[in-house]
């Protein structure tokens, strides 16, 4: 039983057929793909959430504030059947034609989701500024963008990588919501197999293998990017207080 | 008419959703304690195994544990019922989600467990010591109230995540307050319009209330728990 399921499944687990794609492959280009979209959405949203003009702040604040404050599972219901039982959107044609895919919806959710958290994050971290790094760059006659792309980015990031990371498993994870709006993903796979051989522990546990996989590998990459980027911030002694990894 | 006369199954709902998620964070909670003591404990055999459950639970997905313990479980009662020839014995919905969600956020209830009682002063303990305090009473009356000041903010954070994760219980047959909106969807959808919007929406507004008022409560504990220290900001 356990190796009929092995010998049928196993390419569905991993990455399907060209044109039928399944399981790991896509679980990971929903990763990708909803961590890039949500950090280039992310960065101008920190930008205008840390401004002292309220008019910037403000609706940044209510964006981050019901994207973090409900489930993803709802937000992706909202964006896959809410949005779609609406005349508006059925009415017009550019509306109607991306809503209608499962894919679009699930990926839309999954990307105003983490850009939500991954903004408080930056925010975070580019609050976290030490004062004077500014005032240097304003003796040097910085303002604006070439304040922010110099000094402030690019020390705000560094600082922000630890939660980052966390925040990129998770998404990782969250992804197995996917799974309930038709998509293939790894946990649709492990379902569909789980259903058909009557096989749940040996089914899901094959995913949850591949999942912790997945996380290990990340936290070892973010690990030897800690290691590069944020050498700057490690205690000069060497061993003494070590941080854990 | 409001909500369509779904107003009390969205109610009841909500306070399933709530019950659930209290019952899972006492669990979760005492799960915590129990792996942090075993992690700092300083014995193999008990960190070890800590170290597994931490890492394993941390690494997989929620909704993957969750139907790998929910199925696996349903099934081996099934084998056994089977073997005994007694009728099939099903798992109450409820206790599931509790022990599931109970289990797996226990992992992370570990962790910040282990970090707050690490930020006490060693002092504390060594002055417990010279009292003639057991270690025992140490715990309970020295380093826990101390502990929470440092592990509350984690708490808050694992207590929005539970709250939230409820909604995932809806999977396995659980009737929460997804669930309720999804079945007057179900039940509206032949009168067509706005129907599954307004349900979700109100959905989300029920969980941001949720989220708002443990904000609020999680405030006031850190207030309380602060007393005595300066505000750190």
């Amino acid at each position: 039983m356990m190796m009929e399921l092995l010998q049928q499944y196993w390419q569905q687990y991993l990455w399907g057929s060209p044109g039928h794609w399944s399981g790991l492959v896509v679980t990971l280009w929903l990763t990708v793909a909803s961590v890039v979209l949500g950090f280039a959405l992310a960065l101008p949203l920190a930008i205008m959430r840390v401004s002292t003009r309220p008019w910037l702040a403000a609706p940044v604040w209510l964006f981050t504030y019901f994207f973090r404050g409900t489930p993803l599972y709802v937000q992706l219901l909202i964006c896959y059947t809410g949005l779609y039982s609406l005349e508006a959107v059925r009415a017009t044609p550019m509306l109607n034609a991306f809503f209608k895919d499962a894919f679009n919806c699930t990926l839309l959710a999954f990307t105003l989701n983490t850009a939500a958290y991954t903004t408080e994050i930056f925010a975070g971290a580019i609050k976290a500024t030490p004062q004077g790094e500014v005032e240097a760059a304003r003796a040097f006659g910085m303002s604006g963008f070439v304040l922010y792309r110099r000094i402030v980015l690019p020390s705000a990031l560094r600082r922000a990588l630890p939660a980052y990371s966390n925040e990129v498993i998770l998404m990782l994870h969250a992804t197995t919501l996917a799974s309930t709006a038709t998509i293939t993903d790894l946990l649709k796979v492990a379902r569909n197999a789980a259903s058909d051989y009557y096989l749940p522990f040996v089914a899901y546990g094959l995913a949850a293998l591949l999942y912790l996989a997945v996380t290990l590998a990340l936290v070892w990459m973010f690990h030897r990017a800690e290691r590069k980027w944020l050498a700057h911030l490690r205690p000069v002694q060497p061993d003494a207080n070590r941080t854990k990894p | 008419m409001l909500l369509e006369g779904y107003g009390p199954q969205l109610w009841a709902g909500t306070v399933e959703t709530i019950t659930l998620a209290l019952g899972s964070l006492a669990l979760s909670f005492a799960l915590g304690l129990i792996g942090a003591a075993a992690k700092l404990s300083g014995r193999r055999r008990l960190a070890v195994p800590a170290r597994l459950y931490t890492t394993v639970v941390r690494g997989v997905p929620d909704l993957v544990l969750m139907l790998l313990l929910y199925y696996s479980f349903q099934d081996l009662l099934n084998r056994v019922t089977d073997a005994l020839g007694q009728p099939q014995f099903d798992i109450d919905p409820f206790v599931a989600g509790v022990t599931v969600l109970g289990f797996i956020y226990g992992a992370y209830f570990t962790e910040t467990f282990r970090g707050a009682v690490l930020a006490v002063p060693r002092g504390q303990w060594e002055a417990a010591m010279a009292f003639g305090l057991t270690r025992r009473r140490t715990f309970f009356r020295i380093i826990f109230p101390q502990m929470m000041r440092f592990a509350l903010p984690g708490i808050s954070n694992n207590w929005q995540v539970i709250l939230k994760a409820t909604a995932l219980v809806s999977l396995i047959g659980l009737h929460d307050v997804v669930r309720a909106a999804q079945d007057a969807i179900t039940g509206t959808s032949t009168k067509g319009g706005y129907h599954a919007f307004t349900f979700l929406m109100a959905v989300a507004l029920i969980y941001l209330s949720l989220t708002t008022l443990s904000h609020l409560v999680f405030h006031a504990l850190e207030v309380r728990f602060s007393r005595g220290f300066q505000a750190l900001t």
